[in-house]
């Protein structure tokens, strides 16, 4: 642990603090998001599939730049933070947490949306003939029979989060304690030939994405011996 | 409040166009009949709300679901609807399940969750996992789920149709217990005659999105411009009373209005209330009473009505008793015995019943 310096500490922190808010507020914008294109008949409702799923195939720099455009001093990001003093979004964890929530979208949307799918309307029609609210409905009997793609989708979610690099570094920077993420420092420590920090870095974040990968495929197995 | 359910739904589904009418008692068991694809299940479901018809008119007991300018939503609804799969919460225990839709405080409750458990036998899986049940046991679960929710009608979507015959006959007891110890009204799904016989006291048959005809079970059995007397397996189900019961040759003496019918039987308690199914094939008629034969029972009756029956078959309606007043009972006869016997409608005969099956307790009469 010699080589974690105070600066490394402070990149993974706030690696795991971003991930936290990002993956929250996915799961509270998300879900309603899937819930809407998993039972809705709307004509839109491709169009706006399409549009939440763009992320996966957009050059991340791409989906950063436009990000720096409207969260800088000239966009409405910069309107918004002008009214707590600051000058703009672009280049502040706030700007880091919109980025990354965009970025990270459909790695949550589309396993909840699918548990939602698979659910099907059987077991919310029997909720609504046992006098359940459909407000009721879908907090006991969709969201717990949907948890597996909730399980999935935060996993998936948070995971991305700490990996992504291209957003970060076009809308975020390189400001330590504010946007200087793990990926980021990575980068950092190779540009500036400190290897042995990036080698630890690297390795950890190796570990970690194991570690990800295979609760992913245990979450998996359980919801097919679930389903049968 | 007149006590009926009265339907009206219409309303075009894809390709098939609903309009179906009826009004039967609110009580017993009504049984909706008719081919797979006839709109039986859509009307279940309209009634429930959980298909939205844009023409349509429901109402349980006086209580209006529906019609021309409101919709009840499914949830406010007092019904319990049991689906052709038992469709239990994977999630819940099946304790969790049967109180899923229990209202939270129990003074309300009219149906006990200790009656319904001992009713349907599921004392012994509350804490198991639905995924763990038989088909039955799962079905079972699903009734109690339903009644636990103080419904004012239980409507059954083919329950039984999911299951095998061994399972179907482990169910239909308790189907059977349930309608004679509940008051409530079930309205009951099936496209399978020998349920329908063994549960419905009321029937309103369905073809092609409409109602063909709706009334006491016995009366639409056995009328002749319906097809269901001129089938081959016609059939009329008998609500009769025990009067006396003969341990020694194990026989019940059953009556039914304008006559007696012998039937072997476990033992029956006298007074007691059993349906009969009587074949239109077991019946043959004679003009002079049989003086030895190994057929038990030999009934006055006159023939109301005759109606043929595929090739060269003829299907009589008899009404039991000297003067026809007594219960219908069908028989079904060759073209050329009725022609060489000189048979007519008016004529009195001897109906020779060769067999007669206890289907099922019959409901208690009501008034």
């Amino acid at each position: 642990m010699a080589g974690f310096s105070a600066e490394i500490w402070q990149s993974v922190f706030l690696t795991l603090k971003l991930a936290t808010f990002a993956t929250l507020i996915l799961l509270v914008l998300g879900t309603p998001l899937a819930w809407w294109l998993a039972r809705s008949k709307s004509i839109w409702k491709e169009a706006v599939a399409a549009l939440v799923a763009m992320p996966l195939v957009l050059p991340p720099t791409v989906l950063g730049f436009y990000l720096l455009v409207v969260l800088g001093p000239q966009g409405p990001g910069g309107a918004l933070a002008s009214l707590w003093g600051a000058r703009t979004l672009a280049f502040s964890f706030t700007g880091l947490v919109i980025g990354s929530v965009l970025f990270s979208l459909p790695f949550v949307v589309q396993p909840i949306r699918n548990a939602f799918e698979a659910i099907g309307d059987r077991p919310l029609e029997v909720a609504a003939t046992l006098r359940a609210s459909p407000w009721r409905a879908f907090w006991t009997v969709a969201v717990p029979l949907a948890s597996p793609g909730f399980l999935t989708g935060a996993i998936l979610g948070f995971a991305h989060t700490v990996g992504e690099f291209g957003v970060v570094l076009m809308i975020g920077g390189n400001i330590p304690g504010e946007t200087k993420v793990l990926s980021v420092a990575i980068f950092d420590y190779v540009e500036t030939s400190q290897w042995t920090q990036a080698h630890l870095l690297s390795a950890g974040m190796v570990a970690f994405s194991f570690c990800v990968v295979l609760a992913m495929m245990l979450i998996e197995k359980r919801m097919m011996r679930r389903a049968s | 409040m007149s006590a009926t359910i009265k339907v009206h739904l219409a309303g075009q589904l894809g390709q098939f166009a609903l309009n179906a009418a009826f009004e039967v008692p609110a009580r017993g068991v009504t049984a909706l009949f008719g081919p797979s694809g006839c709109g039986k299940t859509s009307v279940l479901r309209g009634i429930a709300g959980l298909l939205q018809l844009r023409d349509g008119y429901c109402s349980i007991a006086g209580d209006v679901w529906q019609d021309a300018h409101h919709f009840r939503p499914v949830h406010q609804r007092a019904l319990g609807y049991v689906f052709q799969e038992s469709s239990l919460f994977a999630h819940l225990s099946v304790r969790g399940n049967l109180l899923y839709g229990a209202p939270k405080q129990p003074q309300g409750h009219i149906i006990r969750f200790d009656d319904v458990v001992a009713l349907l036998g599921l004392e012994t899986f509350l804490d198991r996992a639905p995924a763990t049940l038989s088909g039955g046991e799962r079905q079972r679960v699903a009734m109690g789920r339903a009644l636990l929710s103080q419904p004012k009608i239980l409507l059954m979507d083919e329950p039984l149709s999911a299951l095998d015959r061994l399972t179907k006959d482990e169910i239909l007891p308790f189907l059977e217990r349930l309608h004679e110890s509940l008051a409530i009204p079930v309205l009951y799904v099936s496209h399978d005659m020998s349920e329908v016989e063994r549960l419905a006291d009321h029937l309103v048959l369905m073809r092609a999105g409409q109602v063909v005809a709706s009334g006491p079970l016995s009366v639409l059995q056995s009328d002749p411009a319906l097809p269901l007397a001129v089938s081959q397996e016609a059939a009329v189900s008998l609500d009769t009373r025990v009067e006396s019961y003969d341990a020694q040759d194990g026989m019940a003496m059953l009556a039914v209005a304008g006559g007696c019918f012998l039937v072997p039987s476990a033992p029956l308690i006298t007074g007691a209330a059993q349906r009969l199914r009587i074949l239109a094939g077991d019946v043959s008629l004679a003009l002079a009473k049989p003086n030895e034969s190994t057929i038990v029972n030999v009934l006055r009756a006159k023939i109301l009505s005759v109606q043929e029956s595929g090739a060269h078959q003829m299907v009589a309606v008899l009404g039991l008793g000297e003067d026809g007043q007594g219960a219908r009972l069908l028989s079904r006869v060759t073209a050329r015995s009725w022609r060489l016997l000189g048979l007519a409608p008016g004529m009195s005969v001897y109906a020779q019943v060769k067999g007669a099956a206890l289907v099922r307790k019959a409901a208690p009469p009501r008034s």
